[in-house]
């Protein structure tokens, strides 16, 4: 059959048959929706439970949305443009606009400020957040900007930031020097810097033991057991004993450290700073004030409000929280059981209650903690706990980056003949902060939704202006759609764009290859 | 600093220098303790030096005797009795048990909306998962707060006040054949009254739920042995219901149902559940039900494809090959975050504040604290129970994870 030659066939084709489409069902949307909508009967009950739902909600929140009113004074007026029909009333957001976004006690004249400073800020964190875009120099201005902000915000003279900044920067100054200085010059600072810092501290333990003896004086009558009693008087005895040897010790050590440089730098940096900021600041900043008046109204921390405030509360505590939080990561990662236990019982103890409990410590507890004529505002004192509890989940992030780095790492670091500082600083933290990013910004997320909770002890955050102010005010009594609606946008935006930069940052730093 | 490498280790000479404490690694991991030690006795004598002077200050001490003393207030939701009369203690009890209730109905919410929402955001079905992923990234960026709040206001707003439920023209009924009413006040359900012989009842219902044990481990290790598949699913509900239904028509009806019923303004009768308890339940469990889905998908996805292939080359149907391949090595990726949101919500729970629910900071930390003055006290106990339960959770779940652990050779 096979050698039958072609001539004796009926017909033979001399050209391809051009492919035919495949059939309709096989192709483009058809194919799509039969293949991912309707590719069994569980799908298909699914499709069209899912359908109905979604048809539901937006046929039910359209009319809604489309016949909102922009425009009345009260609910009553706004039902009254309505006349029956659903829709909301979008009126309640322009009407309080400012309440919404500053809270009720913000200088109306000054409401310019914080809007610069969020624009700022947007400056200020670009060249942070986007390091490969912008050129490093832009790190400047996020470097100013937390002086730059505190002043807009808070009003006052702008030296006093200027100044404090300034502070900072002859401290660097001051590090630069004294590491630079020849030794024998640098022995005479140590012996100088030494002495001041034993009698100081001498003078300190001192005080602090005759507190513990008070302590145990006292404790007698305020019906705590005999146990803390014990303690304190021992913690006293022990700090009397210690005086003298810790104040000479610690003068000798920084005398010592004279050759090398690394503690006297440090202990002679700490003494300017805090020279300048205890001493100097006030009279420098008030002089300079009446040579040049650079002033805004200053506005006091309970006049903040809004989502303003929240906005504070994040952007302030996530940047201090982060560093405290790799603080705490390294203790907890030590191998001297003191530092570790401390950072253990810390780290576990604030994860372990709620966030509520820490700022009712903030708002009738911390008081009896401070010095009886110290008066603390309530915004700082929110700083300081909200800061307390995101850095001890950002410590677990962290402490989880630093597991999963290989063991050898760190024996490399230390057979390339880094000490600590250098090895933690150069070659674990960089690649531990990279594997913890996704973690540091779930927490940071999570913080800045946790800022509302300010509203429980009656600060006046977002959520605290609309179950206050607006909804217990006569026009507005009892509107909730439309607010809470517009609080959850906000927070909306914000959150689900910082997880958005997350998710590209990962695959921005992703250096492995996969 | 200065490194071994510079200077030589004198250890060998055996002499002790004082600058060793500074320059040799194995003494100076003690010094830096010694001035950790000093610097934490330092900050005890600040903090307790201040809370001693401001004590005096005010006239008060540290003293729990205010939990024995009348409280004063009344709680409308109580698991167990307390009037107005009982003590502060007995209000901070009537709290956690509130807390512990709410925690517990959120967690069991939560987890189920979690399983569900993770699965079917990887279903094949486009609008499906579309709508998962819509309802994850709504619910995980907006504040639990505001969630629980736009909740309650829905409870107040729109459910119906008793009083549409009257006379003839009645607004409003009641559900499922006159036996559940919705109201803006909370949610009325039937309450059963226990007869002669409901423990008999019960003691079927434990026994069958015994029995449904047994019977999975039957068929599991007719699974295991033999390589029968066993229906499981089915025979156990079967199990759970059918016995205690025949019981209790055979005793003839020892446990029956108190219906609520419209008396005066109110509605009478039954078991109460406040909208405040529902808005913070429904709230909790939705909202952790969003991280517990991310958790679970990633849990799933973490499962490598290989598997699945495998399972289907074994000829395992789809069903099949999630509940006996998939899932199981999933729960391991997926329990360890499960514990910590169990635990958030928990934590989360101190929200009923918001709402006036009763739990044990609405309680202790609230009422109690506002009347007797005493912010150190009921602060400190308030912590320690978030403590106490905080660490029994993961305790109990750090068990069962190491359980379910991979057993490795």
């Amino acid at each position: 059959m096979s050698d039958t030659p072609a001539q004796n066939v009926a017909f033979v084709r001399t050209s391809e048959i051009p492919p035919s489409p495949p059939p309709t069902r096989e192709t483009g949307a058809i194919k799509w929706i039969r293949e991912n909508l309707f590719s069994g009967w569980f799908n298909t009950i699914l499709t069209l439970i899912a359908l109905y739902l979604v048809i539901s909600i937006v046929s039910g929140a359209a009319p809604w949305f489309y016949n909102g009113v922009w425009e009345a004074d009260s609910i009553r007026e706004c039902r009254d443009i309505l006349a029956g029909k659903t829709g909301a009333c979008f009126a309640v957001l322009v009407d309080r606009w400012d309440h919404l976004v500053f809270g009720f006690k913000y200088p109306q004249d000054a409401y310019w400020r914080p809007l610069v400073a969020f624009l700022l800020l947007l400056v200020a964190a670009a060249p942070a957040l986007f390091g490969k875009i912008f050129p490093r120099k832009m790190l400047i201005l996020t470097a100013i900007y937390p002086f730059l902000a505190y002043w807009l915000i808070w009003g006052g003279t702008l030296w006093l930031p200027v100044l404090v900044a300034g502070s900072i920067v002859a401290t660097g100054l001051v590090f630069r020097l004294v590491e630079g200085m020849a030794v024998n010059m640098r022995q005479i600072l140590a012996g100088v810097v030494g002495l001041l810092f034993g009698l100081g501290l001498a003078w300190l333990l001192f005080k602090g033991a005759a507190e513990l003896v008070f302590i145990a004086s006292n404790i007698g009558g305020s019906g705590l057991s005999v146990i803390p009693y014990a303690v304190f008087w021992a913690a006293g005895i022990f700090t009397y004993v210690c005086v003298i040897p810790m104040g000479i010790f610690v003068g000798y050590a920084i005398y010592q450290s004279a050759e090398d440089g690394g503690l006297v730098t440090i202990v002679t940096a700490l003494f300017a700073i805090y020279i300048m900021l205890a001493y100097l600041l006030g009279p420098v900043s008030g002089a300079f004030n009446s040579i040049i008046p650079l002033e805004l109204q200053a506005v006091p921390s309970r006049d903040m409000g809004g989502f303003m405030l929240c906005m504070i509360l994040g952007t302030v505590c996530v940047t201090l929280s982060v560093p405290l939080g790799i603080v705490l990561a390294l203790g907890r990662q030590s191998h001297m059981p003191l530092i570790k236990g401390v950072c253990v019982v810390f780290i576990e103890f604030v994860r372990g209650v709620p966030l509520i409990t820490l700022l009712f410590v903030a708002n009738v507890m911390l008081a009896y903690f401070l010095p009886p004529e110290t008066s603390f505002d309530l915004i700082l004192r929110v700083i300081i706990m909200i800061t307390m509890f995101s850095s001890a989940y950002i410590a677990e992030v962290i402490r989880g980056g630093l597991a999963a780095l290989p063991k050898g790492q760190y024996e490399a670091a230390n057979s390339l003949g880094l000490n600590y500082v250098q090895a933690t600083r150069l070659i674990i933290l960089p690649q531990a902060l990279k594997i913890s990013i996704p973690g540091i910004v779930n927490v940071a997320v999570g913080l800045f939704k946790d800022t509302t909770l300010v509203s429980v002890i009656s600060m006046f955050d977002i959520v605290g202006m609309i179950r206050g102010p607006i909804q217990q005010s006569t026009d507005w009594i009892s509107i909730y759609w439309e607010v809470y609606g517009f609080a959850a946008l906000l927070f909306f935006v914000v959150c689900y764009s910082i997880s958005q930069y997350s998710q590209w940052l990962e695959r921005q730093l992703q250096t492995d290859h996969r | 600093m200065t490194t071994l490498a510079d200077r030589p280790v004198t250890a060998s000479t055996g002499s002790f220098k004082l600058s060793m404490l500074l320059n040799d690694s194995r003494y100076r991991s003690l010094t830096f303790q010694f001035i950790a030690l000093i610097a934490i006795i330092a900050f005890m004598a600040f903090v307790g030096g201040n809370l001693v002077r401001n004590l005096t200050a005010a006239g008060l001490n540290i003293s729990y005797a205010f939990l024995g003393e009348p409280s004063g207030y009344d709680i409308n939701q109580r698991l167990i009795d307390y009037d107005s009369q009982s003590s502060h203690g007995r209000a901070a009890v009537v709290g956690l048990l509130n807390t512990l209730l709410v925690a517990f109905l959120a967690c069991i919410t939560a987890t189920i909306f979690g399983v569900v929402a993770g699965v079917l955001r990887l279903s094949n079905n486009w609008i499906v998962s579309k709508i998962m992923a819509v309802y994850v990234e709504i619910f995980r960026n907006v504040p639990v707060l505001i969630w629980i709040l736009i909740i309650f206001s829905i409870m107040i707003n729109v459910a119906p006040s008793p009083r549409d439920f009257r006379g003839d023209d009645a607004t409003a009924s009641m559900m499922f054949f006159d036996t559940i009413a919705v109201t803006n006040r909370g949610v009325y359900l039937p309450k059963p009254i226990w007869g002669d012989g409901s423990m008999i009842v019960v003691a079927v219902l434990l026994a069958s739920i015994v029995g449904i044990f047994a019977y999975r481990r039957y068929s599991r290790k007719q699974l295991f042995d033999h390589g029968k598949m066993v229906p499981v699913l089915w025979p156990s509900i079967a199990l759970f219901f059918v016995p205690v239904i025949l019981v209790q028509l055979i005793l003839g009806n020892p446990i029956t149902l108190s219906y609520p019923e419209l008396k005066g303004f109110n509605f009478r009768g039954g078991i109460t559940i406040l909208g405040s308890l529902i808005a913070l339940w429904f709230a909790l469990a939705i909202y952790t039900g969003a991280f517990i889905a991310e958790n679970v998908r990633a849990g799933i996805l973490a499962i490598s494809k290989g598997q699945t292939e495998a399972a289907g080359a074994l000829g395992l149907r789809p069903n099949q090959i999630m509940s006996l391949v998939v899932l199981p090595q999933a729960l391991r990726v997926i329990i360890p975050p499960l514990i910590s949101q169990y635990l958030n919500i928990t934590k989360n729970s101190s929200l009923a504040i918001a709402v006036g629910y009763m739990d044990v900071t609405g309680t202790l930390g609230g009422i109690t604290l506002l009347q007797t003055g005493r912010a150190i006290e009921t602060i400190l106990l308030l912590m320690l129970f978030y403590l106490t339960v905080s660490l029994l959770i993961s305790f109990f779940m750090n068990i069962f994870n190491n359980r379910m652990k991979l057993q490795e050779r």
